[in-house]
C-alpha cells in the first residue's frame, strides 16, 4: 500500500527522465497465461475478465495474447519462452506454479518484462503482485461472527498454504471480535475449484452445527448449498450477487483490472521497473461486494467502520495482543505483523482448534 | 452396397497408410472446426504441423522441444506395450511416474546438499525401483487374489497423487520456499540436475532412456524367449499356459517393466524440465501414454514416432493458440479428432471393403 505510492512517485519521475519506450506503429504486445480454462467460473476467469478490461481501456493501442490451461512446470516454461520469441513486451503469469518458470525464462530474455502472481522471487524484469486478500476476510469473519447463532462457524479451505492460512487466521480473530464464543472449524478439500466437492464440504460443516460457512474456493456451489440450508456464506473471488440477500451476506472480490492498466501504462510509457506489490482494500485489488442480508444495525456499523479503516490503513487485521495457536507469544499490544511473517504464515493462531494438516 | 470382409492376415500397406490418412482427415475435420470458429483453417493447421519444425522464428526452440515432451511419454508408452500386448492392462502409469519422482527426489534431497556423482545414478535407481513398487501392487493382488489390475493400478493413482500432494507440502517442501508447498528446484543443484546433455538439443537422460527402452523392447518382443511368450499370453492364453508360460510370471514381469519405465519418466522428468516436485508437477504424462502406447500401435517404433506426433501436436496447438488466439479447448478436441480417425481407419487394417451388388432374389 504505502510501498506502491512509494514506487509509483519513483516511476513517475523516471517516466519525466526517460520517456516512451515505443516509437509509433511499434504495438506493444501483452500476453497472459492462465492456468486454468478460462471460463473456470473463478481464479484463471477473473485475471481473463481483468485482461479483457485491460485491452478495452487501451484499445488497439496494445496487442492481447493469451493461453489457457497452461499447466505448471516444464510446460509453463516452454509456453512462456514460445511467448517471448512471438515478441510478447510484457507477459503476466498468473499463478503461483509458475514462479519458477517465469524467474527461468525471465533469465533468458532480459528484454522482456514479466509480471508473476502471488510468488516472491522477483528479477530485474520480474516483479510480483498479489493482493491482501486477508483484508477482506476481516470483514467478512466479522460478518461471519455477528451473525452465527449456534456459535459455529465452517471454513472451506483449498491447500494449507500461508495465503489460506492467513484467511483462516483474519476470519477467525475477527468472527471472535463479533462474538468470543466462536468456534471455527475448517474442512481442506485439496482444490481451488471444484463444485462437487464445494457442495459435499459445506455440507459437512453444516451437519456438524455450523450456521455461516466462508469458502476459499472459487465456486458458488458453497452458497447453493447454504441457500438450502437457511444459513450464510459469502461471495468469493467473485460478487455472486445472485444468492443476495441470503444466503450472500457480502463478497471478496478479485479486482485485478487495475493494476493490470496501471501495469500496462507504465510499458507504454517506458517506465515499467521491477515491483512488488501486495495491494489490498485501499488499493481496488481487494473488493468488499455490497452488504446484504438481515445484518443488525450495530454489526453492519461496525463492519462498515472496519473495512473503512483498513482502507484508509488506520487498522491492521493482524494487531497484537495475538498469540500463536501454542500460547506463546506473536504480536504484543498494538503491535502489527510485518509482512515478511504474513508471508510465509505457517501457524495458527490462539483459539482455533483444528490443527494445520500434514 | 459395401460390405467389410476380415483380412485373414493385417494388411501391411494399410498399418502404413491409416496413420497418413488419420493425420489427413484430421486435417480436414480440424481445419473445417477451425473455420467454424472464424479462425484462417490453414494456418491454424500449419502452425500446429509446420510451425514447431520449421518457422524461422519458434523452430530452432520447438524441435529440441519435441524430445522433452515426447521423452516421458515414450518411455512410458513403451513399458505400457509391453504389457498391453500380455492383454495387462496398467491403467496406472501415472500413479507408478509420481512414485518414482517422490521416491527419487526423496532419496536425492535426503543427501542435499551433496556434489557427490554417484547420487545423481542413486537417485535414478531409486525413482525405477519407487514406480516398480507401485506397479507390484497391482500385481501381486492380481496373482495373489486375482483383483482387477484395472481399478487397482487406477485407483492407486489417486493414493499416489495424495502422496504427492504430502511430499510437496510437507515433507519434500523446499525450508526456503517460504512455507509454500513445493520441494527445492533441482535446476539450482547442479550435482543432480538432469540437464540437456548438449546445450539446445532438448536430450536430457529421459530421452536417451526412452530410445534405449524403445530399443530394448524391440529386441525382447522381435527376438527374445520373454517376448515371445508376453505375445502368446496376449495372443492365446490357453496355448501359452500349455506351452507353460506361468501367468503369474508374465503379470509381474509386464507390470515390473511399465512400473519401472514410469517411475524412470517420472525421475527424469523431476529433476529435469520440471525442475521440482509440486502438488501438480505431474501433468497427466501416465495417461496420456495410454493413448501414445494405442496411436504406436503396441510397436515400439511406432511408439517411438507416435511420441513425437503427440508432442507436435501439443507445442503446435500452444503455438496456434498464441499466434491465433484459439481457443484451448479446440486444440484438445483436435487432438481427440486424431485419436478417433486413426482407430476409425484401423479398421482397414483388418478388413477390406468389398463393393457388391445386392442378390437379385
Amino acid at each position: 500500500m504505502k510501498r506502491r505510492t512509494l514506487l509509483a512517485s519513483a516511476a513517475l519521475s523516471l517516466a519525466l527522465a526517460s520517456g516512451a519506450a515505443f516509437a509509433q506503429g511499434d504495438t506493444p504486445k501483452v500476453a497472459f497465461v492462465y492456468v486454468g480454462p478460462v471460463n473456470d467460473g473463478g481464479w484463471s476467469q477473473h485475471h481473463h475478465e481483468a485482461a479483457m478490461k485491460m485491452k478495452e481501456h487501451f484499445g488497439d493501442a496494445i496487442e492481447v495474447i493469451e493461453q489457457e490451461s497452461v499447466p505448471e512446470g516444464a510446460d509453463a516454461e516452454r509456453v512462456l519462452t514460445q511467448m517471448a520469441l512471438s515478441g510478447a513486451d510484457l507477459i503476466f503469469t498468473t499463478s503461483f506454479g509458475y514462479m519458477d518458470p517465469t524467474i527461468n525464462v525471465a533469465a533468458k530474455f532480459p528484454d522482456v518484462k514479466f509480471e508473476h502472481a502471488t510468488g516472491y522471487k522477483t528479477a530485474p524484469n520480474v516483479s510480483v503482485y498479489s493482493a491482501r486478500f486477508y483484508e477482506g476476510r476481516a470483514v467478512t469473519g466479522y460478518l461471519a461472527g455477528a451473525m452465527t447463532k449456534t456459535n459455529k462457524i465452517g471454513y472451506i479451505g483449498s491447500f494449507p498454504i500461508p495465503e489460506v492460512i492467513r484467511g483462516i487466521n483474519s476470519t477467525f480473530i475477527h468472527a471472535r471480535k463479533a462474538n468470543p464464543d466462536v468456534e471455527l472449524s475448517v474442512v481442506w478439500i485439496s482444490t481451488w475449484f471444484d463444485p462437487a466437492k464445494e457442495a459435499d464440504a459445506t455440507q459437512a460443516l453444516l451437519d456438524q452445527g455450523a450456521d455461516v460457512v466462508l469458502a476459499h474456493t472459487d465456486s458458488t456451489a458453497p452458497l447453493a448449498v447454504l441457500q438450502k440450508a437457511g444459513a450464510y456464506g459469502f461471495g468469493q473471488a467473485a460478487d455472486m450477487y445472485e444468492y443476495a440477500p441470503e444466503p450472500r451476506l457480502s463478497s471478496i472480490i478479485d479486482e485485478w483490472s487495475p493494476y493490470y492498466i496501471e501495469r500496462v501504462q507504465a510499458l507504454i510509457d517506458g517506465t515499467w521497473e521491477s515491483t512488488s506489490t501486495w495491494a489490498g482494500i485501499g488499493d481496488g485489488m481487494v473488493g468488499i461486494g455490497e452488504f446484504t442480508g438481515p445484518i443488525p444495525e450495530e454489526a453492519l456499523a461496525a463492519a462498515t467502520k472496519m473495512k473503512d479503516d483498513i482502507a484508509s490503513g488506520a487498522y491492521h487485521p493482524f494487531t497484537g495482543p495475538l498469540n500463536k495457536q501454542d500460547g506463546s507469544a506473536w504480536l504484543a499490544e498494538g503491535e502489527v505483523a510485518d509482512d515478511g511473517t504474513l508471508a510465509g504464515m505457517d501457524f495458527y493462531v490462539e483459539g482455533l482448534t483444528t490443527e494445520i494438516p500434514n | 452396397m459395401i460390405r467389410l470382409e476380415r483380412r485373414l492376415e493385417p494388411s501391411r500397406l494399410w498399418t502404413v497408410l491409416t496413420p497418413l490418412l488419420a493425420v489427413a482427415l484430421t486435417m480436414l475435420a480440424g481445419g473445417l472446426m477451425f473455420a467454424l470458429l472464424g479462425k484462417p483453417p490453414l494456418e491454424a493447421i500449419r502452425t500446429i504441423f509446420w510451425d514447431p519444425l520449421f518457422h524461422p522464428q519458434f523452430a530452432s526452440y520447438s524441435r529440441p522441444q519435441l524430445l522433452v515432451k515426447a521423452g516421458p511419454l515414450i518411455l512410458i508408452a513403451i513399458g505400457l506395450s509391453v504389457g498391453f500386448r500380455a492383454g495387462i492392462w496398467n491403467i496406472g502409469a501415472e500413479g507408478q511416474y509420481i512414485m518414482g519422482a517422490v521416491c527419487g527426489a526423496a532419496v536425492g534431497l535426503a543427501f542435499y546438499p551433496s556434489d557427490s556423482a554417484l547420487l545423481f545414478p542413486l537417485m535414478v535407481v531409486a525413482g525405477g525401483l519407487g514406480g516398480w513398487a507401485w506397479a507390484m501392487i497391482p500385481a501381486l493382488l492380481k496373482t495373489r487374489f486375482g483383483t482387477n489390475e484395472i481399478l487397482v493400478s487406477l485407483m492407486l493413482v489417486y493414493v499416489a497423487q495424495n502422496i504427492l500432494a504430502s511430499a510437496s507440502s510437507s515433507w519434500l517442501r523446499s525450508p526456503e520456499g517460504m512455507g509454500f508447498p513445493g520441494s527445492r528446484n533441482f535446476k539450482q543443484w547442479p550435482a543432480v540436475h538432469n540437464a540437456e546433455l548438449l546445450p539446445e538439443t532438448g536430450m536430457h537422460w529421459g530421452v536417451v532412456a526412452a530410445l534405449i527402452a524403445v530399443i530394448a523392447a524391440y529386441v525382447l518382443l522381435a527376438r527374445h524367449i520373454q517376448g515371445f511368450n508376453i505375445r502368446l499370453t496376449g495372443e492365446a492364453p490357453r496355448a501359452a499356459r500349455f506351452a507353460g508360460v506361468s501367468p503369474a510370471r508374465i503379470i509381474v514381469l509386464c507390470l515390473g517393466i511399465s512400473g519401472t519405465l514410469a517411475g524412470l519418466a517420472g525421475l527424469f522428468e523431476v529433476t529435469g524440465p520440471a525442475g521440482q516436485v509440486t502438488i501438480d508437477f505431474n501433468s497427466g504424462y501416465g495417461f496420456t501414454a495410454i493413448i501414445v502406447a494405442f496411436l504406436g500401435r503396441l510397436h515400439p517404433v511406432g511408439i517411438l514416432l507416435a511420441g513425437l506426433l503427440m508432442a507436435l501436436t501439443y507445442i503446435g496447438g500452444e503455438l496456434a493458440q498464441l499466434m491465433l488466439g484459439l481457443p484451448g479447448a479446440s486444440i484438445q478436441l483436435f487432438q481427440g479428432m486424431l485419436l478417433f480417425f486413426l482407430l476409425a481407419t484401423d479398421v482397414f487394417t483388418n478388413y477390406r471393403i468389398r463393393l457388391s451388388r445386392r442378390e437379385v432374389a
